[in-house]
């Protein structure tokens, strides 16, 4: 039953690893950049889902507002720091990334605080059930609804909408997708609004099962975030959701294990560098 | 004045490190966002041997060695994974050293390795640092100018063109890693006996980036460039002390705006308005 527990709890964190990688993987897919500043995204989500739900007291509010503020961050940030460098060498946006992910963290401390913020009420943390021998929360069981229904809502869109007919052509060949008529710029901040909108919706869960928001929380899930779009062979989808669950089920498993010689974080690193020495490009990812 | 030896001692002591991931990123064009991993190994290494009794000079050396080695095992992860996937992986081999230093007793676990002796007084620490500092200038100044810098050169810009025309890609990688991983390895051996306790918070990821910054900001790839990118970033806080409070946030917006307005650093700038090419 032990087991059975740790693999529900590491399933649940791959979800929510999903929610963030799938943006990272949209964004690498489109424009080759490993946006690290989606951590900002994704913590801006939690800090305006938390004070909103503080402020009205319902957590509807608290999810859009968390959604809507980090679905505006998101393109802003494509607007101000990729756009204008798009033609400069890879590492240059990585930098810039890195730049903005380390000075937007400093932002939240000094405007809320270095010890972060709790939620006054919480009532899906308290509530827990049951499911076949393994205890869950609320907050659990909406983590892995949530990336449910979003990542299906994006399935739909991709294959059933002219917009994500018009982005899986961009992201195939943008000279070709342009010629046709497709506004390769407007595909681009679609790209960056949903996978800002993911971010902030997963920083809202992730405040809400720790209890707490902070400046740093973004940090660490968006490195892991990277290592998943790595893990799943860059810009690759399916691969991307399936590294989640992977990376979410090992690192449970793997804070047991292995807890007398690594930590967590450590972990989920460990399995990278492993599975990259074996297969160099990713899970499913193709030889260029 | 002991205020401005031991600023002077860190401003060298980043000088080593910027200028080894500057021959790794710069020179051979390998992203690492791993390099206080390196700076780490070498200071463990060196503090270890230092308490079990070995001379100064030779736990220096073990430092260089363990973290030199290290280096090399990375570079062979640079011949299988490139690019994007090579960057990430360096960053998960620092997090990898943290995560193993926190959880081993014999390293101090979360409250590392403490009353590290000290063989000097902070004027010797100062002399040793900026000395290692001055020889990797005038070393990083000779390797550009020599075959092995062109190669690396070579490397950088085109690996499979570089690999056609008979140049021993692999070889130089790990050329590339193994000195400038060993360069990180003798700072963190000086620092750790300068400052005789060492936590692993010290070598993180930030750590990294700050390295990293230095060398971007400074002009990735220019010798004179790194190294006033280093000596700047370290006098930055010094110099003003209401920025110590919002360090990571200047930083931050530092790094962003180089990247923005002036991606080859401050000796693309200087080249661009003054005319001047910095080596």
């Amino acid at each position: 039953m032990y087991y059975a527990e740790l693999l529900a709890v590491g399933l649940i964190w791959g979800c929510t690893y999903a929610m963030m990688a799938l943006g990272l993987t949209l964004v690498y897919g489109l424009l080759r950049i490993l946006h690290v500043a989606q951590a900002s995204v994704f913590t801006l989500g939690a800090y305006v889902g938390l004070l909103a739900a503080n402020a009205t007291g319902s957590l509807a509010a608290a999810f859009a507002l968390g959604a809507a503020a980090a679905g505006v961050l998101g393109p802003l940030i494509y607007r101000l720091v990729y756009q204008p460098i798009l033609d400069r060498p890879p590492f240059v946006a990585l930098v810039a990334s890195i730049g903005v992910l380390i000075a937007l963290e400093d932002g939240f401390r000094l405007a809320f605080g270095p010890y972060g913020l709790s939620f006054a009420q919480n009532p899906w943390f308290t509530t827990t059930y049951q499911l076949g021998g393994i205890l869950v929360n609320q907050v659990q069981i909406w983590m892995v609804a949530a990336a449910v229904l979003l990542l299906s809502a994006f399935a739909l869109f991709a294959t059933r909408t002219r917009a994500g007919v018009a982005w899986r052509a961009t992201v195939s060949d943008p000279a070709m997708a342009e010629s046709f008529g497709v506004s390769v710029i407007r595909v681009r901040y679609t790209a960056f609004a949903i996978a800002s909108v993911l971010a902030g919706v997963a920083g809202v869960l992730v405040g809400l099962l720790n209890n707490l928001v902070e400046p740093g929380m973004g940090g660490v899930i968006s490195y892991k975030g990277l290592a998943i779009i790595v893990l799943g062979g860059l810009g690759n989808v399916p691969g991307t959701l399936l590294a989640s669950l992977a990376l979410g089920v090992v690192e449970s498993y793997g804070t047991v294990l292995l807890d007398k010689a690594l930590d967590r974080d450590a972990i989920a690193f460990l399995f990278l560098i492993v599975v990259l020495m074996v297969r160099p490009h990713g899970l499913l990812g193709a030889r260029h | 004045m002991d205020y401005y030896v031991s600023v002077a001692t860190f401003a060298a002591l980043n000088v080593i490190l910027a200028l080894g991931l500057n021959l790794i990123s710069g020179f051979c064009g390998q992203v690492s966002l791993g390099h206080a991993a390196f700076y780490g190994l070498g200071a463990y290494a060196a503090a270890l041997c230092s308490v079990a009794g070995v001379p100064f000079a030779f736990s220096l050396l073990a430092g260089i060695a363990v973290a030199g080695l290290a280096g090399i095992v990375v570079g062979f992860a640079a011949l299988r994974v490139r690019e994007d996937f090579l960057a990430i992986v360096t960053m998960g081999v620092g997090f990898l050293f943290l995560g193993a230093v926190r959880k081993q007793p014999w390293l101090g676990a979360e409250m590392g390795i403490a009353k590290i002796p000290s063989p000097l007084d902070k004027w010797g620490y100062a002399a040793l640092a900026i000395g290692a500092a001055v020889v990797l200038v005038v070393l990083s100044l000779h390797v550009r100018r020599s075959w092995m810098g062109r190669a690396f050169g070579a490397v950088a810009q085109d690996e499979d063109a570089a690999r056609t025309i008979g140049i021993d890609v692999p070889g130089y990688k790990i050329a590339a890693f193994f000195l400038g991983t060993a360069a990180a390895g003798l700072a963190g051996g000086i620092y750790a006996h300068m400052t005789q306790l060492i936590v692993p918070d010290a070598f993180n990821f930030i750590q990294s980036i700050t390295v990293l910054a230095m060398v971007v900001i400074g002009g990735i790839g220019s010798t004179l460039g790194v190294v006033v990118g280093a000596v700047l970033l370290t006098l930055m806080p010094e110099l003003f002390r209401f920025i110590n409070d919002y360090k990571l946030l200047v930083y931050g917006a530092l790094l962003l705006l180089v990247m923005r307005f002036s991606p080859d650093g401050l000796a693309g700038l200087a080249r661009r308005t003054l005319g001047v090419r910095l080596a």
